[in-house]
């Protein structure tokens, strides 16, 4: 009896996140279906599920417009800023982590708060600022940005990760002689990979996906993906089954990649360092 | 050669004074180990001594220099921590070499020390190992060995057995004996456990509320505890305590009651008359059972340990106490019972708990 119910508790549950799963990648699928059909068939009320697929949407997308040129652009931005990022947070949150003093948990949730400013909200300071330091359609530009944007919450996730370290270890490494860098490069810094890998990866996803500062500060010369997602809805139209297309390459890169790394991160912290 | 003096050293957090002023001379080669309760200082003290807490006031000196403002590796002290705190990223061989290739020594060396170590430790089958594949007592063994190989001036270990099992924590009980031998080094242990601070020691400090309240060897601390939260702290099953008031004194005795017992004790009573109130203290092993005289109790428990048998009798008075007996007294529950305290192993306390001077020679004469 408790045994059969267990098993419908099961089946629930595992319903349950098959329908939350779906509803949450519908979107994606319906974009990548809609790539591979042609005009009519994108725009038609009721949608038709059953349909002819084609390549000419991808033809036309990779005739008109050089795709590689902003993949290229998304991924030299997306390194760039996530390593910046990550060489930033990693010395703030060793202090924050290790070495509290009375505002340390105060600067940490300011840091946070300003990931809720809405950004629109600082666009005109910055655009100026941008362009007065020559740094529109630049990627040095971007990246500076991401870079700052990013900070907050990559400093949050490393103050997490290194926080889960066992101090007793650092110690250790203290007692053997390490200075404060040597403590971090060779002690701290193997412990923590994986939430450095992890903290890394989403910085490249939020990097990628981001669109209001590209669409904002470049136009053709450092513009990443989404720039090349939105120059497809023009002024005689929108093209669905063409923009689907177009979406779908933009965020198969990122999605292949957080596909491959996702073992790497699930990944347990510390084995057997302490008891 | 190395001494660790600590001249009245002080820790402050925040306003709350933890270690209250604590004076010490550890002699070179000594076993020193630190014992209290949880929350006594005891780790706070072993860690300023390390250099990984700051010392808010006092000095520490080491091999008689000032040691206050070094750091924890110029210090040549190493430390054996409670949770082994190995590096797990790196193999065995790795843990114990890192302090060396810190401080820049020839790799042949390194690895002519490793190997030494590695034999007096039996850790040479594991030295591929990385932490995580290895036993409790293996960590142990290497966290131990990450020590030595520094041939630092001064161990410290805190409580490094406490996250083992009873017959393994024996075992390295015995271990770290016979390595202390051995390597002959001045040492401080930590530890809450009384059984390893008597087993292990050359000199007990008792602490509480960062407060020394005695410095002595195991059997000085046994015999003669300075007040009664050593003598109920030190040895094991614990010092019955009765209260009781004086009936009578002369200049080398006090004669006391509690409930049916009346016991005359050989201390100096000093100001004390009699009506006064006492605390009477007797290890369990020290009561006797008079089995011809009136019954002065019943045996409520029988705890039989094979060597020994505890008995808790809940005397006429309603309070209880615990008698050790040989291991095969057959005295069954509810069987009346005569106890007997041997009066030169009694101990009185005065109202503020502190011992009046014992006058009886102890069998080994101990004192300070």
């Amino acid at each position: 009896m408790t045994r059969k119910r267990a098993r419908l508790r099961r089946i629930a549950i595992g319903g349950a996140a098959w329908a939350v799963a779906l509803w949450v990648f519908f979107p994606i699928l319906w974009m990548v279906l809609t790539g591979f059909k042609t005009e009519p068939d994108a725009i038609s009320t009721p949608p038709h599920l059953i349909f002819h697929p084609t390549l000419s949407s991808y033809r036309e997308v990779f005739a008109r417009e050089t795709y590689w040129h902003f993949a290229l652009n998304s991924v030299a931005i997306s390194v760039l800023a996530s390593i910046a990022a990550i060489l930033l947070s990693i010395p703030a949150a060793y202090a924050m982590a290790f070495l509290p003093g009375r505002r340390t948990r105060g600067t940490l949730l300011w840091m946070l708060s300003t990931r809720m400013l809405p950004p629109v909200g600082v666009l005109v300071p910055i655009y100026l600022l941008a362009r007065g330091m020559g740094l529109l359609d630049s990627r040095t530009g971007l990246v500076v940005i991401y870079t700052l944007t990013n900070l907050p919450i990559m400093v949050w996730m490393l103050y997490t990760f290194f926080r889960e370290v066992p101090i007793p270890i650092l110690e250790a490494g203290r007692m053997d002689g390490a200075t404060r860098w040597q403590e971090i490069t060779q002690v701290l810094l193997p412990l923590a990979l994986p939430g450095i890998a992890s903290t890394g990866l989403l910085s490249m996803i939020l990097c990628w996906n981001e669109a209001f500062w590209s669409l904002n500060l470049t136009s053709s010369a450092a513009a990443p993906l989404p720039t090349f997602i939105a120059s497809f809805s023009s002024p005689e139209g929108l093209f669905f089954a063409k923009l689907s297309a177009a979406s779908t390459l933009a965020v198969a890169p990122i999605l292949v990649f957080g596909w491959l790394s996702q073992k790497q991160l699930v990944r347990g912290l510390t084995f057997g360092a302490v008891k | 050669m190395a001494t660790v003096e600590l001249r009245d050293i002080r820790k402050t957090y925040s306003d709350e004074e933890i270690i209250k002023g604590v004076s010490l001379t550890i002699h070179d080669r000594e076993f020193v180990v630190f014992v209290g309760p949880s929350g006594c200082g005891k780790s706070t003290l072993l860690r300023m001594i390390a250099g990984l807490e700051e010392i808010t006031a006092g000095e520490l000196l080491i091999d008689g220099v000032r040691a206050n403002e070094k750091g924890p590796a110029e210090r040549g002290l190493a430390m054996v921590f409670q949770s082994y705190a190995l590096y797990p990223h790196m193999n065995v061989y790795r843990n114990m070499e890192f302090s060396l290739r810190l401080a820049g020594m020839p790799e042949a060396e390194r690895r002519q020390r490793i190997a030494d170590v590695a034999r007096i430790l039996q850790l040479e089958p594991y030295l591929d190992h990385k932490p995580g594949q290895l036993s409790g007592g293996q960590r142990q063994r290497v966290a131990i060995g990450r020590a030595i190989v520094r041939n630092p001036k001064v161990f410290l270990f805190d409580e490094p057995l406490s996250n083992l099992d009873a017959a393994l924590r024996g075992q390295m009980r015995v271990e770290l004996a016979t390595l202390h031998r051995r390597l002959g080094a001045t040492t401080i242990y930590v530890t809450h456990d009384q059984v390893e601070a008597m087993t292990m020691a050359d000199r007990i400090v008792v602490l509480r509320r960062g407060v020394v309240e005695q410095i002595g060897t195991p059997l000085d601390l046994y015999h003669r505890p300075r007040n009664l939260f050593v003598a109920q702290f030190m040895g094991s099953p614990a010092m019955n305590v009765l209260p009781a008031h004086i009936v009578s004194v002369t200049d080398r005795t006090a004669t006391v009651t509690t409930g049916p017992l009346t016991v005359t004790v050989p201390v100096h009573a000093g100001s004390l008359q009699p009506g006064a109130a006492v605390t009477l203290g007797v290890r369990p092993e020290h009561i006797g059972l008079d089995m011809a005289g009136a019954p002065q109790g019943l045996v409520e428990i029988s705890e039989r340990l094979g060597a020994a048998t505890l008995l808790h009798v809940r005397l006429s008075d309603g309070r209880q106490i615990v008698v050790q007996t040989g291991g095969d007294n057959m005295n069954a529950p509810d069987s009346a019972v005569g106890v007997t305290p041997d009066p030169a192993h009694c101990h009185l306390f005065d109202a503020d708990g502190v011992a009046l001077d014992h006058l009886a020679a102890h069998p080994l004469q101990v004192g300070s």
